[in-house]
């Protein structure tokens, strides 16, 4: 356990690193410029007027199905890499094993591209 | 002396924690400053393309401009919209940029050169490269404009649509190795550049170029910030500093892509010839060199190809390389099952 722990104290030490440079770059910046802000510099860019309503309006559903669909087949990917790692251990038994799954994900993929869910028209 | 200072940067706690934060700056400084020279020399090969002559006042043939945009940038007004959510909308580019940065921890730049050789490298690449995208997410929704919000959406669906075929890809690569451990996947290719897995991978190499062009929002894919629809897409209004890390971040990603390309696919720090002119060369530089040309491609592809639209972009994403690479990994795995190669663990 404290061996394990100790690959990765240096992405800790790193996303510290990365974390001070980053309040370093910002605020270096923000101290080094002169600020001078007013109501038109201020208000949402809006080609010239002034928005006339919140933006944060309806936005098309497709954005949220491909969202649900990255969801299945990102966990798919995370599930896959444990296998193709062993593999060389598992045998033939693993390999089948993980066809079938990836066959009940194939007919789940053919549903969705019939039924439209990949179209965008 | 010598011997005491050896001792406490072995041993003691402190002295191992300086060893590691010299190590962390020795991997950031030189990524800074390729991320510099990147944007020099994409404006360089576009000229180029374009028989024109590109940044050429600045320095010797224009070698400074990079650090005079830089001070340009840092020198401009950080202005907050008063109806942003003020707090994510300064966390945003912070996110981007750090994600981009701590993913160099688990590269290998040669044989042993690793800040952290942990034995899941490729997951831990895999998940920051997908944190990434919040980075966008919460840009286009702290700013409160329409511009920025409809490139953030586009984006990140863009963004998760070609993860999963990277993802595929990763598995392939990971299928022929046996190991997550990115040194292991390194020193599995050794042996000239017939070794290395863009051959017998070559259409899973082809697929995770593409994907990668489309992971940083480059063109053909650069639809998030297609100029002439979303004035900037995601960072339209960031200013300064919040528009620099937003920079720095995007073309950080775009050399840490083309690192797995050249770890995954180019064989890492090997030379692609295993005999004595070859191998007298440095892994580190023949790793650098392999970046180069990746990222030459990416600069390349921007100066000749035009935009897709945004359907033919979903498209490719799910009707093309999801299917393909999913059958991909179905038949490596087939054939290193029954032709005998899998690796043992």
């Amino acid at each position: 356990m404290e061996a394990l722990l100790k690959d990765y104290l240096p992405i800790l030490i790193f996303f510290g690193l990365a974390i001070g440079l980053v309040c370093a770059m910002l605020g270096g910046s923000y101290l080094v410029a002169r600020q001078a802000p007013n109501s038109e510099k201020l208000s949402p860019f809006e080609c010239g007027f002034a928005p006339f309503d919140d933006a944060r309006g309806q936005f098309d559903v497709r954005f949220y199905l491909v969202a649900i669909l990255f969801i299945i087949f990102d966990l798919e990917v995370a599930f896959l890499f444990p296998w193709a790692v062993a593999l060389g251990d598992i045998g033939v038994f693993g390999f089948w094993s993980m066809m079938l799954f990836l066959g009940v994900l194939t007919v789940g993929f053919i549903y969705e591209w019939r039924k439209g869910a990949l179209e965008w028209e | 002396m010598l011997a005491d200072l050896l001792h406490f940067f072995t041993t003691h706690w402190l002295g191992q924690v300086l060893v590691i934060l010299a190590q962390c700056l020795a991997v950031t400084v030189p990524l800074l400053v390729s991320v510099a020279y990147m944007t020099y020399v994409d404006r360089k090969v576009w000229a180029s393309i374009q028989l024109r002559r590109g940044p050429n006042v600045v320095g010797p043939f224009g070698l400074l401009q990079p650090f005079a945009d830089g001070l340009k940038l840092v020198l401009k007004e950080t202005i907050v919209p008063s109806s942003a959510n003020k707090v994510l909308f300064v966390l945003a580019p912070m996110i981007t940029f750090i994600t981009a940065l701590v993913a160099w921890a688990v590269v290998p730049f040669d044989d042993g050169w690793v800040i952290a050789d942990i034995n899941v490298g490729i997951l831990y690449l895999f998940a920051i490269s997908s944190l990434g995208v919040y980075g966008i997410i919460i840009a286009g929704w702290a700013s409160n404009s329409k511009y920025a919000f409809l490139g953030a959406l586009r984006s990140a669906a863009q963004m998760v649509s070609y993860e999963v075929s990277i993802g595929f890809v990763l598995v392939c690569v990971l299928l022929c190795t046996g190991s997550l451990n990115l040194s292991k996947v390194v020193a599995s290719q050794a042996g000239g550049f017939w070794h290395w897995y863009w051959l017998p991978l070559l259409p899973m190499f082809v697929i995770f170029f593409v994907s990668a062009l489309a992971e940083t929002n480059r063109t053909p894919f650069d639809l998030p910030m297609s100029e002439a629809e979303l004035v900037a897409g995601f960072h339209t209004e960031y200013s300064s500093m919040t528009f620099g890390l937003f920079f720095l971040g995007e073309y950080a990603n775009m050399i840490l892509l083309s690192a797995m390309g050249a770890v995954l696919f180019l064989g890492g720090w090997h030379a692609p010839f295993d005999v004595a002119p070859f191998t007298w060369v440095p892994g580190v530089v023949w790793f650098a060199l392999k970046i180069a040309f990746l990222l030459f491609i990416f600069s390349w592809t921007k100066g000749t190809l035009p935009r897709y639209r945004y359907d033919q972009l979903m498209r490719l994403g799910w009707k093309v390389f999801l299917p393909v690479s999913l059958f991909w990994v179905v038949v490596t795995a087939a054939m290193l099952q029954f032709g005998g190669w899998v690796p043992k663990g």
